[in-house]
């Protein structure tokens, strides 16, 4: 029993992203990609949710917080 | 010779005063960073602060146990992470038990059958949703999975240093990771399409 093919590109699809497949699996991976556009069109949706779950979830640091980190220089490991 | 050379002595305490200055700046320099991560581990911006606050302050106190040359920003996190946990500040909004995560094309199935295939052609598909509603989706994710996915998708960690900073195995960072991930997905699903 070999399995869906589109199932298989979907247990890949973290992997792929992270760029740690096996060479093997990312001919596989890539192989199926190429043909069908079903997964490809699913990896390119992950891709731009990576960058947007990032974009929307960094927050700078509040104006002030950094002269309080700074006076906090020179303690001393005794105290 | 029992005692140091008067000017020797001078001179020691010149270079550590130096190199508690130079781990001072570095540390300083990472702070965005790792208020980055802080913020989304904990619940309000004020925790946020103090967590990083009480970072510093134990970053700066022990700064001779930093081996210089190392990874620095994974070094602070390692005191922030373990900080957290000792505090129990992690946010717990979810219930204990975890429901079994959909699989990963899950969130793209939902908005195709909702909007048609071609949705997820379009360059903002992903940005119809809002960010408020992904940030919420993140603090619903169990701690243990959010930490990681923070670590490595929100901070840039590698595996590596997310283990090293967590002190766990590498392959469980990775099956926190994707399950994280996979969590993440099905609450933006729950929100997304109604």
């Amino acid at each position: 029993m070999s399995g869906d093919p589109c199932d298989r590109c979907e247990e890949l699809l973290q992997d792929f992203l992270d760029r740690t497949l096996s060479d093997a699996e990312w001919r596989e991976a890539e192989t199926h990609l190429a043909g069908c556009d079903y997964c490809s069109r699913r990896y390119r949706f992950e891709a731009s949710l990576r960058r947007y779950v990032k974009t929307s979830a960094i927050e700078r640091m509040p104006p002030g917080l950094m002269a309080k980190l700074d006076e906090l220089r020179g303690l001393d490991a005794t105290a | 010779m029992s005692e140091p050379e008067p000017d020797t002595e001078a001179r020691r305490i010149a270079t550590e005063a130096r190199d508690r200055a130079r781990f001072e700046e570095e540390a300083l320099s990472l702070a965005d960073q790792v208020y980055r991560v802080a913020r989304r581990l904990v619940g309000s911006r004020e925790e946020a602060e103090d967590l990083v606050q009480e970072t510093y302050a134990r970053a700066f106190r022990s700064w001779r146990s930093y081996t210089a040359g190392t990874n620095m920003r994974a070094w602070l996190l390692r005191i922030l992470t373990n900080l957290n946990v000792d505090r129990g500040r992690r946010i717990q909004r979810t219930p204990q038990t975890q429901p079994l995560e959909e699989t990963d094309y899950y969130l793209a199935n939902k908005l195709a059958s909702a909007g048609g295939e071609q949705v997820l052609e379009t360059d903002d598909v992903v940005e119809r949703m809002s960010q408020d509603s992904v940030v919420n989706a993140l603090s619903e994710i169990q701690p243990q999975f959010r930490e990681v996915v923070v670590l490595v998708d929100i901070g840039d960690f590698t595996y590596a240093d997310a283990a090293q900073i967590l002190d766990i195995p590498i392959g469980t960072v990775m099956s926190r990771l994707h399950r994280g991930r996979r969590a993440l997905k099905q609450r933006l699903a729950e929100g997304a399409v109604t």
